[in-house]
């Protein structure tokens, strides 16, 4: 099956890559990570600054089902319109390193675009916690009870 | 739909990862299944139904009988750890088009 979002995550590395195509044009899918309203509403955050310029930074601090509040932030190395952005990212108080990544925009046709996000994380382990949080985040016991069936499936 | 929190909804459940359970090994019908459980029938139909919208079961007609049995490629797909990585960024970038589909249409 073909899905929209891929994830290629090669064992043993440090890095990772996003690949999303998107029935938007370039200039809209752009313009969603530049619009301060707009990246509030599709990431579903508070953004605090956002500075979308070489040397520029940002803030975004999400409120998260219980109330508690989460910070995020990092700062814009290369920004260039409808083509790409490179920046950090960091996850406040969690203890998870820094991360880099690579944005870049790319147009296919009038009405649609992909974007092909790069991520480099400062070790493999870092990289694996960070695939493996939205996998942890409740669902462990569902998994473990999934694995038992799948080894009888073998 | 958030196929996410359904198809691991569906595995949350005892009865379902009991019924998912009993298929690993062989396709059973509605009744041979029920007849597993101390469930009333309806709740047993009730189940079968939900994992299969959730394509973890596969239908089979065999004669006058619906036979059920494990969808092994979806279950493998749910069981993949990347997977709810993939997905989580599939919905953030879902939203991302309808805001914008919505931004496009307003101006």
């Amino acid at each position: 099956m073909e899905h929209k979002t891929k994830i290629d995550a090669e064992d043993g590395k440090q890095d990772l890559v996003i690949t999303r195509e998107f029935d938007l044009p370039l200039d809209l899918l752009f313009k969603a990570y530049v619009e301060p309203e707009l990246v509030e509403q599709w990431m579903g955050t508070k953004v605090v600054k956002l500075e979308s310029k070489k040397h520029g930074s940002y803030q975004f601090i999400t409120t998260d089902p219980k109330g508690n509040e989460h910070g995020f932030n990092g700062t814009i190395h290369e920004f260039v319109p409808d083509e790409k952005i490179t920046r950090t990212f960091e996850m406040e108080n969690t203890g998870f390193p820094i991360q880099l990544e690579f944005l870049e925009f790319q147009k296919l046709t009038d009405d649609t675009s992909r974007l092909v996000i790069h991520i480099v994380y400062k070790s493999v382990t870092d990289r694996d916690n960070m695939l493996k949080l939205p996998f942890s985040y409740g669902i462990n016991m569902a998994h473990n009870r999934l694995q038992e069936i799948l080894n009888k499936l073998k | 739909m958030n196929l996410r929190r359904d198809v691991f909804q569906a595995i949350a459940e005892p009865t379902r990862r009991a019924i998912l359970l009993l298929l690993a090994s062989q396709s059973m019908t509605a009744g041979a299944i029920a007849a597993n459980f101390d469930t009333a029938r309806p709740t047993v139909s009730r189940h079968l139904q939900i994992l299969t919208e959730c394509e973890l079961l596969k239908q089979e007609q065999n004669g006058r009988e619906i036979y059920y049995h494990i969808n092994a490629q979806k279950m493998k797909e749910v069981a993949d750890f990347i997977e709810p990585f993939r997905q989580m960024w599939d919905e953030r970038f879902n939203k991302l088009e309808d805001v914008m589909k919505a931004y496009k249409s307003k101006k």
